[in-house]
């Protein structure tokens, strides 16, 4: 109560929404002292080790596991003919068209692999290291089949196909032609009177989530109940998909997620090991645990992006935009996991952006390949957007001969023009795009660099410099349910919360939400602070447990504060309303006479009267003095499904030099106002800002999955999937605008992905800056100082990497790592 | 990630360690910081029967002054490598290139020695020593031989030393004269290895380049000198077009390797344009 007794009694106690709190779970969550679901040790407990594929297409063949079977500690192996049975497939809640071919995702391959990394059996022993030196004897007989890769060339006349049971490498193919559906007019005529089309080819590379906390599953049988913990973004979701998986009953299933190192969507998501410890721990009745090594995951988690998007613009003259065509390939992997075919589609109602075109057609297929599945990806579907959208307007102002930012300017939505329905059928809520870019060019120091800019060239100095723009936006707060009722989406979008006023005064808030590494526990507990008038300190957030919070839809989306956030602060009032009925009776006052201020409720007019809503909470646990007719508890529940989407947006603006001697690029200066709308955490907002422009920024120079020809990623180490450190980013001047979100009490618009969505364009944009004049077009990200090299001194995009790895450590690849087993991974010393 | 099961030995002496060497066999491996090690054992690209732990080796901890030489003990860490006043005063570009070692952790933890012995042609202080005209001192059962840089890097992490030797000893010779050095690295991320770097070392006289000595990193399967550029240097004028025309044969010679970071062509680029700036430095323009 300090921060409250300090003031003068005249002034209200400060408010905590907009405080710039440190954050009450980061002591526990950075030492690592917590429950990360590997630091779980139960009596008896069994360690698995998976055995996965080496090759990426093949028909399995016998599986010898005698030798394993028979290693020292090894308590069974399993393979995919064992499980067959009762493991059902991987779900895919999001079956985005009637048609759309799903070809089963076993969690251990029966009859065939289709990617490397792909489990095909079991070790279960009593040590971690028993279970991993058996993973080498396993003996597994593979017959080659054609391995796909390439999205195009999988979809030309007579391709291989991924998997061997399907009749083509097309999973689905999704429409969205805004002339047919009502909300634009027709792209064909757009086209046809444009003075001006750019077509474009953009790639998306292959990402990999890379979440700081390896992935970690125990499963512990009690009777026929089960309780998983697993370091999973979605406990809730986990529990409901591994019912309809596996078989086991939804109320006979408690899942737990811990405290959780990061997801950035990798963790979104129902695993093949995660049904894996289930099984084993159901066929041999005691706790199972499984953890994977960073090899292990990145080459077996699920990866994002891999899109390859080709892009139409249409546009007049004097640059007013006309029309819009997308025809995207995106990358499925081998299989359909979770949202896999669902990602692309998020994406689908982003390209047009914050500009006013009047036609738009949006063309996707799914096309399946013999790696990795991809899934969510932090923006999932909308970085992809726009990346595309903002690569492609500076196109289209190079050939209009335009500013880039005037061509912006001339075709984005006005401040005074919202709310705006955009040609994709989207209400934007709110904001001023040219405050934002205002602030943002001051920020930068715009006029400076553009004549220093000037200046380098004239003078034909070695490193040139570049300024790029993104002026972006993106839809948050997943979701309304209806809408993703009507694109198909196996669940609702709302979120779920719960207040328990316990008898000391102290406050227990129970979240959907489950957070794994955003600052829930802060940003709730200020939240509630407010509602209710308690201490900041006197609040604890729980979350994270099907058992503690049974209704929750998770965190992904940038959705948790703008849905579960609401949720709380509705189901905080339902809290004080009860309340008040119990304060009318204490203070024998009629509730109308009542007010309710900094957690107290008096009589209007009598100083001095009044009873806190802590106090009323123990009056409610005795309940010896209580109005007739009244449940005795002031407990509440709530839960908020949006309306709308939130629509954050901003002005990113990277400043860039390139050596063009070396191809070295190197961010000279990156400015960003962003608008998340209403801010609770000013701290947190920095904090994901930060981080999301430090995983933008990796995917525009640093980050890529590079698969070799036979499919082996050769991007299987931190040494080869370069991951940026701070020693690697500039510093970032951030600012932010506050235009708020009419659809959430809160008015908050979601900020978990926003740096990653806006940056990634803004920085492709600046290189190119820099280099135009000399006559580069487009370089493939990420932009390594050889493509970017190659693109000024031979032409072209920069072209594709060589596919070896690199010297350190030998070259490792996954074909030579271990939980792979193949004749090189035997036992043997250096290569 | 898990190494396969292995023996393993902490010797306090060279004697002792030179002893577990040998009862190791052929399978045994030299344990000196474990950067390297650890990290491919895990892998299980590597594993050895029995590990040999030198961390208790004290013996081999220590620069010294040896008259004409220093004299730097193969197990004397990155960290204290980087502080030591004798390396600053006279190898300088030893100093300057293990700054660049991968990050804090590992340079409290990796070894000269260890680096060396190596032999990663990706590393930096093979090319570092070559340029400096190392020399390497090996123990063995039969007593201790010294063996030039030139002939201690064989091939892609294959050095002189034999199953049953230990490098205890690396010895820089002291330079006499007007001496300017540079290390210029080109890597993508703070931590990554060399995608090619170079190390310079250039004497200077009467405004001139008397003799330059240039080591290259990562430009095949050994570290290597650029010896058209360093005859090409000798005698030349000390300015930039001077400089910048004996930097054109930097490739020459080298068999650099196509992967992730870069082809081969554009490694012999990056090694003509690097060295023309390590020496542009090294000389003090």
């Amino acid at each position: 109560m300090t921060a409250v007794e300090d003031r003068p009694m005249t002034a209200g106690p400060a408010k905590e929404v907009g405080q710039a709190r440190k954050r009450k779970e980061d002591a526990r969550l950075i030492t690592g002292k917590t429950t990360w679901t590997d630091n779980m040790v139960l009596p008896g407990m069994l360690h698995l080790a998976v055995v996965r594929s080496p090759v990426a297409h093949a028909k399995l063949g016998t599986i010898d596991v005698e030798a394993a079977r028979s290693a020292p500690n090894v308590v069974a192996v399993f393979t995919g003919r064992d499980l067959a049975e009762e493991q059902g497939s991987i779900p895919c809640a999001w079956p985005v068209t009637p048609e759309m071919v799903n070809p089963g995702h076993p969690s251990v391959a029966v009859d065939e692999v289709n990617h490397v990394g792909e489990a095909v059996a079991v070790i279960v022993a009593r040590s971690k290291t028993a279970a991993q030196d058996a993973v080498e004897l396993v003996d597994v007989d593979y017959d080659p089949l054609p391995v796909v890769l390439d999205m195009e060339r999988a979809l030309a006349e007579g391709a291989a196909l991924t998997h061997d049971h399907v009749a083509s490498n097309e999973s689905y193919r999704w429409i969205f032609d805004a002339g047919e559906a009502g909300t634009g007019s027709s792209t064909d005529e757009a086209f046809a009177k444009a003075d001006v089309v750019v077509s474009r080819r953009f790639v998306q590379q292959r990402l990999i989530p890379a979440f700081m906390e390896p992935r970690s599953t125990v499963v512990q049988p009690q009777g026929d109940n089960y309780t998983m913990w697993s370091a999973t973004q979605v406990p809730h979701i986990l529990r409901i998909m591994l019912a309809m998986t596996t078989g086991v009953p939804e109320h006979k299933l408690r899942v737990i997620a811990p405290d959780v190192g990061g997801g950035f969507g990798g963790k979104l998501q129902v695993t093949p090991e995660e049904v894996i410890t289930l099984l084993v721990a159901k066929r041999l009745g005691k706790p199972v645990k499984w953890t994977e090594t960073r090899s292990e995951s990145l080459m077996s988690a699920h990866h994002g992006r891999d899109q390859i998007q080709y892009v139409d613009i249409a546009a007049d003259r004097e640059g007013n935009v006309l029309g819009l065509k997308v025809h995207l390939l995106a990358d499925m992997g081998a299989y359909l996991r979770l949202v896999t075919p669902g990602v692309p589609i998020l994406g689908a109602f982003m390209f047009p952006a914050i500009y006013k075109f009047p036609a738009y057609r949006f063309d996707c297929q799914g096309v399946f390949t013999n790696k990795t599945p991809t899934d969510a990806y932090r923006g999932a579907g909308r970085p992809e957007a726009t990346f595309a959208i903002e690569r492609i307007m500076d196109e289209l102002a190079v050939e209009l001969g335009m500013d880039p930012l005037e061509l912006r300017r001339k075709n984005w939505i006005n401040a005074d023009e919202f709310p705006f329905t955009t040609v994709a059928g989207l209400e934007y809520d709110s904001g001023d795009y040219e405050q934002a870019t205002q602030q943002a060019l001051e920020l930068l120091g715009y006029d400076e660099l553009r004549e220093e800019q000037r200046r380098r060239r004239e003078s034909n100095d070695p490193v040139q410099l570049g300024i790029g723009f993104s002026t972006f936006t993106e839809m948050c707060g997943l979701a309304p349910s209806r809408v993703l009722g009507s694109l198909s989406y196996g669940a609702g979008g709302w979120e779920h919360a719960s207040i328990r006023m316990l008898p000391t005064g102290k406050v227990e808030v129970i979240t959907g939400s489950t957070p794994h590494g955003q600052g829930h526990e802060t940003a709730w507990s200020q939240l509630v602070a407010d509602e209710l008038g308690v201490p900041f300190e006197d609040i604890e957030v729980l979350h994270g447990d099907t058992a503690i919070s049974p209704r929750g839809l998770d965190t992904y989306g940038s959705r948790s504060l703008v849905v579960g956030g609401a949720a709380v602060v509705n189901a905080s009032q339902k809290v004080v309303a009860k309340a008040r009925t119990v304060a009318a009776h204490l203070l024998e006052a009629s509730e109308d006479d009542l007010q309710f201020e900094s957690g107290t409720f008096s009589v209007r007019g009598t100083p001095g009267s009044g009873v806190s809503i802590q106090e009323i909470a123990l009056a409610t646990f005795a309940a010896h003095n209580f109005p007739d007719g009244v449940e005795p508890s002031i407990d509440a529940d709530a839960t908020f499904d949006p309306v709308n989407f939130s629509f954050p947006h901003g002005t990113h603006i990277c400043a860039m030099e390139v050596d063009t001697e070396t191809g070295m690029v190197t961010i000279r200066k990156y400015a960003c106002v962003d608008d998340v709308g209403k801010i609770v955490n000013p701290l947190i907002v920095e904090g994901q800002i930060h981080g999301g422009l430090a995983q933008g920024i990796a995917q525009a120079l640093y980050e890529e999955a590079v698969y070799d020809e036979d499919g082996n990623l050769t991007t299987g180490t931190f040494v080869d999937y370069l991951v940026p450190s701070a020693a690697d980013l500039p510093h970032f001047d951030t600012g932010n605008t506050v235009h708020e979100a009419p659809g959430n009490p809160i008015g908050a618009k979601g900020v978990g992905e926003a740096g990653c969505i806006a940056s990634t364009p803004a920085v492709v944009n600046a290189a190119l800056d820099a280099v135009r004049h000399l006559g580069v077009t487009d370089i493939l990200m990420p932009l390594t100082p050889e493509r970017v090299w190659r693109a000024i001194h031979r032409g072209g995009d920069g072209g594709d990497r060589a596919t070896a790895g690199t010297n350190a450590y030998g070259g490792a690849q996954t074909e030579t790592t271990a939980g792979v087993s193949t004749p090189e991974s035997r036992l043997g010393g250096d290569r | 990630m898990i190494p396969a099961a292995f023996g393993y030995v902490r010797p306090g002496t060279v004697d002792e360690a030179l002893r577990a060497l040998a009862d190791g066999g052929e399978d045994a491996k030299v344990l000196a910081g474990g950067q390297s090690l650890i990290p491919v054992m895990r892998l299980r690209l590597a594993a050895p029967s029995m590990v040999v732990d030198l961390t208790r080796v004290t013996e081999l901890r220590g620069v010294r002054d040896d008259g004409d030489a220093l004299a730097i003990g193969a197990m004397t860490t990155h960290s204290d490598v980087i502080s030591d006043p004798l390396i600053r005063e006279f190898a300088p570009l030893i100093a300057q290139a293990t700054e660049t070692v991968a990050d804090r952790q590992v340079r409290h933890r990796g070894t000269f020695g260890g680096a060396l012995a190596h032999a990663d042609p990706a590393g930096d202080l093979p090319a570092v020593a070559l340029a400096l005209d190392a020399e390497f001192v090996l123990a063995g059962p039969g007593g201790r031989r010294t063996v030039p840089a030139r002939d201690f890097f064989v091939d892609y992490l294959t050095t002189a030393l034999a199953e049953d030797e230990l490098l205890v000893e690396v010895r820089i010779p002291k330079l006499a004269g007007s001496w300017g050095m540079h290390y210029e690295k080109f890597n993508r991320v703070a931590q990554a290895w060399s995608i090619v770097a170079v190390a310079a070392a250039v004497r200077r006289e009467n405004g001139h380049i008397a003799e330059a000595r240039i080591g290259l990193t990562n430009m095949g399967p050994t570290p290597l000198r650029a010896t058209a550029t360093e005859q090409a240097l000798a005698g030349a004028d000390a300015g930039e077009a001077a400089i910048a025309e004996a930097a054109r044969h930097a490739a020459e010679g080298t068999a650099p390797s196509d992967d992730l970071n870069a082809r081969a062509d554009y490694r012999a680029h990056l090694a003509e344009v690097l060295t023309r700036r390590a020496v542009t430095a090294a000389v003090g323009l």
